[in-house]
């Protein structure tokens, strides 16, 4: 293949739908209460990657997640929907990284994945939402970035150009390859799995996976290599092991609130025009609406 | 939210014991394993591509379709310049549903179809139903697609079937002003054009659903002069050919988003299908039993969807300081809803088992494989029972979708009644079920002939000789009774040597096979699994009474009481 796409994916606990059960007595995650998805935002990005691979001849779509080894998950997910394969990096010594330690490993594992033509994730992920880890990947790799894009406009062997969502706006940009882009969820939603790659890739799995799983799935998987999932621990991507997980994370949490909104007062008023106006203006002072 | 996982029942049905058989035909000893990537190499893999496709619909239906319903009711599609536009939602669930790769589904896949057995094929219906039964139509139109492979030539289905996977839509294009129920009277007129190798169509269609689609299949006079059914051919025609416009869309009740149309044909090419004169007498009757087995997906799912409205709104509403689902009144309403739903959906997948082993018998008769005399008994079996239970499924589930939703608008009450919940929608658009590919009345002439016969008999005398648990024997007593009542009164009709009193009973007699036949296998399907068995007693009582009330009738009929009628 001669036009290498990556796609940086993250595992997520669905904070959407957050229950009262969503948080530990202790203020972290309650992972077990939240079932874990693809990050909404980095399916916009795997959605623009195939629109690239769409417009280019001999494309491929790699995707790369870093997490547990249910992470695995991911790549298949993506596979069902246009990717060609991918790569769990996966490793005890990741835990804990903050966006400095995760992008740093994340630039590890592309460099052994290189050479690449475009790099695409997700603005942010909405556990942490930072926005971060895209531009400093790009920064470690010293590739060029674009971020908040909306929408692919073009697209060749040399060049990218992005329609990018502002705050008052819309700009188009060209950058020349490889470059990072970082995908807003305004753009176009990911395309659902298609029935027929979902039956040639749902047994595709990681080493990992296949140790426990039975002769069948093993001798499937060995047959096919497309169905094999790589999967990188920290001595694979020669990495530093100062700069990994909790270690190599200068981000330490220092406290966390556990917000409960309550109503503190109500007022009751009449159905009369005269008080409505009135609310209206209230919540326009209070920049609440407008 | 996904629409299939989110319904056990619907995981019971898919796993029936049966499946193996169904699978294994219809895989034909899983010959397209290393021809294809994506092909099973055994049950328990074609099973989990099953879950896993009717997860992908499942997610569309509940993410997609039902959250454009709504506006796709309000919107409905239009016509400009004789085409018709889809209302926006519409071409969304299509798309998706296209990019999906899930239309085609139970195609071989030489055909770029997903080779899936009938029964995932009906599911699949089930579940686009629930979320909007309108686009159901559009969605279940790939049956032509069926009928193209069953019957006509190689050449025309290489031209036409592999452009289904693609979402190229279909219609079915039969009803003319004059003539509906009574397709004999068909007028469109074909005629064979020796210069251009075609068939030329001229005339008039009406009630056309989805009639401005890619690929129509066309009922015609191919025979001048003649009068009746025996004249009538079937066509294709491609949208790409041109000839066919759109006069005018009609303003419905329900199902909003799925356009019917009236066509006007004017020299529109045409290629039979098949043989000449066999257009009604063979292939239609065929699509319309592949029809009337999709109304009957459709009736479970707009069940499906007014039964989970109501049990929510009940368990929220509180009136006289409890929720409204303490009071029996909507407690007992409440049970029935979900028996009948439950029966419905048995029968559903009963006859989706039937039609589909009865289809892969046909497959293999169609290559030219010899069937030993054993398979060509199981054959006929399969079919007569497709026969039978096809017009007592489509009757019954979509008598029960309009029972049922319109109790879900009289638990909501007054809100009910408003735009704001969508209960009213469904209410409207169930009410099409009873009337269109055959009308209730239509169905009971279909099953009527093997319930004097003994067929219905026979299949209940098979479900009286499985084994049970103890403690289902009291309801499978009462089935038995239930099923002598159906005999007695079969032989009284019978006894009464009248062809217009048999044809005034009929209903009455299908009715009671009808029960008879739901309430076993509601039963039988509380014996696999606890979670049906309310349902089953339930749905037994309810049975039962009805039974005894056409039995009463029945008894007490004299020929002569017909006069009073008139």
């Amino acid at each position: 293949m001669s036009f290498r796409i990556v796609v940086l994916a993250k595992q997520v606990p669905d904070t959407r739908n957050v229950g009262k059960d969503a948080m530990k007595e202790d203020g972290t995650i309650n992972r077990a209460a939240l079932p874990a998805i693809y990050n909404p935002e980095d399916l916009n990005a795997l959605e623009m990657a195939i629109e690239m691979k769409e417009r280019i001849k001999d494309a491929e779509i790699v995707v790369v997640t870093m997490g547990p080894g249910r992470a695995a998950e991911i790549v298949r997910e993506s596979m069902y929907r246009g990717a060609d394969g991918g790569c769990l990096i996966s490793d005890m010594k990741f835990a804990g990284a903050d966006t400095l330690a995760t992008s740093y490993t994340l630039s590890m594992a592309l460099r052994k994945l290189s050479p690449y033509n475009v790099l695409i994730c997700g603005r942010q992920a909405i556990d942490g939402d930072t926005a971060q880890v895209g531009p400093q990947t790009a920064e470690k790799l010293g590739i060029p970035q674009i971020t908040y894009a909306e929408e692919l406009v073009d697209v060749d062997e040399k060049s990218v150009t992005i329609k990018r969502r502002l705050e008052r706006g819309v700009e188009t940009v060209k950058a020349p390859l490889p470059c990072l882009v970082t995908v807003h969820g305004s753009a176009k939603e990911c395309r659902p799995r298609h029935a027929i790659r979902v039956m040639q890739y749902k047994y595709a799995a990681t080493p990992s996976e296949l140790a426990s799983a039975d002769e069948t799935r093993k001798a499937r998987v060995a047959a096919k290599p497309e169905l094999q999932i790589k999967e990188w621990t920290a001595a694979d991507l020669a990495a530093d092991p100062d700069r990994l997980g909790l270690a190599g994370s200068p981000t330490k949490v220092k406290k966390i609130d556990n917000v409960v909104l309550v109503h503190k007062e109500a007022k009751v008023m009449d159905a009369s025009d005269a008080s409505i106006d009135g609310l209206m203006k209230e919540l326009i002072s209070t920049h609440i609406v407008g | 939210m996904n629409f299939y996982s989110d319904n056990e029942a619907l995981k019971f049905h898919l796993n029936h014991p049966t499946m193996r058989k169904c699978v294994d035909m219809k895989e034909n000893g899983y010959a397209d394993k290393g021809k294809y990537d994506y092909a099973p190499e055994n049950f328990e893999d074609a099973m989990d591509s099953y879950e896993k496709v009717m997860e992908i619909i499942g997610d569309i239906s509940a993410n997609v379709l039902d959250v454009n319903a709504e506006d796709v009711d309000h919107e409905g599609p239009e016509v400009i310049d004789g085409h018709v536009k889809y209302a926006r939602g519409t071409q969304e669930n299509h798309d998706v549903l296209t990019r999906a790769g899930v239309y085609g589904i139970a195609l071989p896949r030489k055909y770029n179809g997903l080779n899936f057995s009938y029964v995932p094929y009906v599911m699949a219906a089930e579940i686009v139903s629930r979320g909007d039964a309108g686009f159901a139509n559009i969605w279940g139109l790939q049956d032509c697609a069926e009928t193209i492979y069953e019957y006509a030539s190689e050449d025309i289905k290489d031209e036409f079937l592999p452009r289904i996977h693609d979402g190229k839509t279909c219609s079915m294009d039969l009803t003319e002003p004059d003539a509906g129920s009574d397709l004999q009277a068909v007028q469109l007129k074909a005629t064979y054009d020796e210069a251009k190798g075609m068939w030329m169509l001229n005339g008039v269609k009406r009630f056309i659903t989805n009639g401005d689609a890619d690929i129509k299949l066309v009922l015609a006079r191919s025979e001048e002069g003649t009068h009746d059914g025996r004249g009538l051919s079937y066509f294709v025609h491609d949208r790409n050919w041109g000839g066919v416009r759109v006069r005018r869309i009609e303003n419905k009740l329900g199902i909003k988003g799925s356009p019917t149309c009236e066509l006007v044909f004017t020299n529109a090419p045409a290629k039979l299908v098949g043989d000449r004169k066999l257009g009604l007498i063979k292939y239609v009757m065929s699509l319309m039993n592949g029809a009337r087995l999709g109304v009957g997906a459709q009736s479970v799912g707009v069940s499906e969807a007014a039964y989970r409205a109501a049990l929510k709104y009940a368990g929220e509403r509180e009136q006289f300081g409890k929720a409204i689902i303490e009071f029996p009144a909507v407690y007992e309403m409440l049970a029935l809803m979900k028996a009948k739903l439950d029966a419905s959906r048995s029968v559903l997948y009963e006859t989706a088992r039937a039609v589909d082993l009865s289809k892969s018998y046909a497959a293999m008769v169609n290559e030219g494989q010899k069937l030993t005399p054993e398979q060509r008994a199981e054959m006929k079996l399969y079919q007569r029972n497709a026969d039978l239970l096809t017009p007592i499924l489509k009757m019954f589930s979509s008598e029960y979708a309009n029972q049922v939703t319109y109790d879900a608008i009289q638990i909501h009450g007054g809100t009910g009644y408003m735009k704001d919940f969508p209960v009213e929608r469904y209410y409207r658009d169930a009410r099409i079920l009873t009337i269109y590919e055959g009308t209730s009345q239509l169905q009971v002439v279909a099953a009527i002939r093997n319930v004097l016969n003994g067929t219905a008999s026979k299949l209940i005398e098979s479900y009286e000789s499985e084994g049970i648990k103890p403690e289902l024997q009291p309801l499978r007593d009462t089935l038995k009774k239930m099923h002598e009542d159906l005999n007695r009164a079969v032989d009284t009709v019978k006894g009464l040597d009248n062809n217009e009193a048999v044809d005034f009973n009929a209903r009455r007699l299908v009715e009671m096979a009808g029960y008879t036949i739901l309430g076993n296998l509601v039963m039988l399907d509380a014996n696999r699994s606890d979670m049906f068995r309310k349902s089953a007693e339930v749905f037994v009582d309810y049975g039962r009474s009805m039974v005894a009330r056409h039995a009463d009738f029945i008894a007490s009929f004299r020929n002569e009481k017909m006069e009073y009628y008139k």
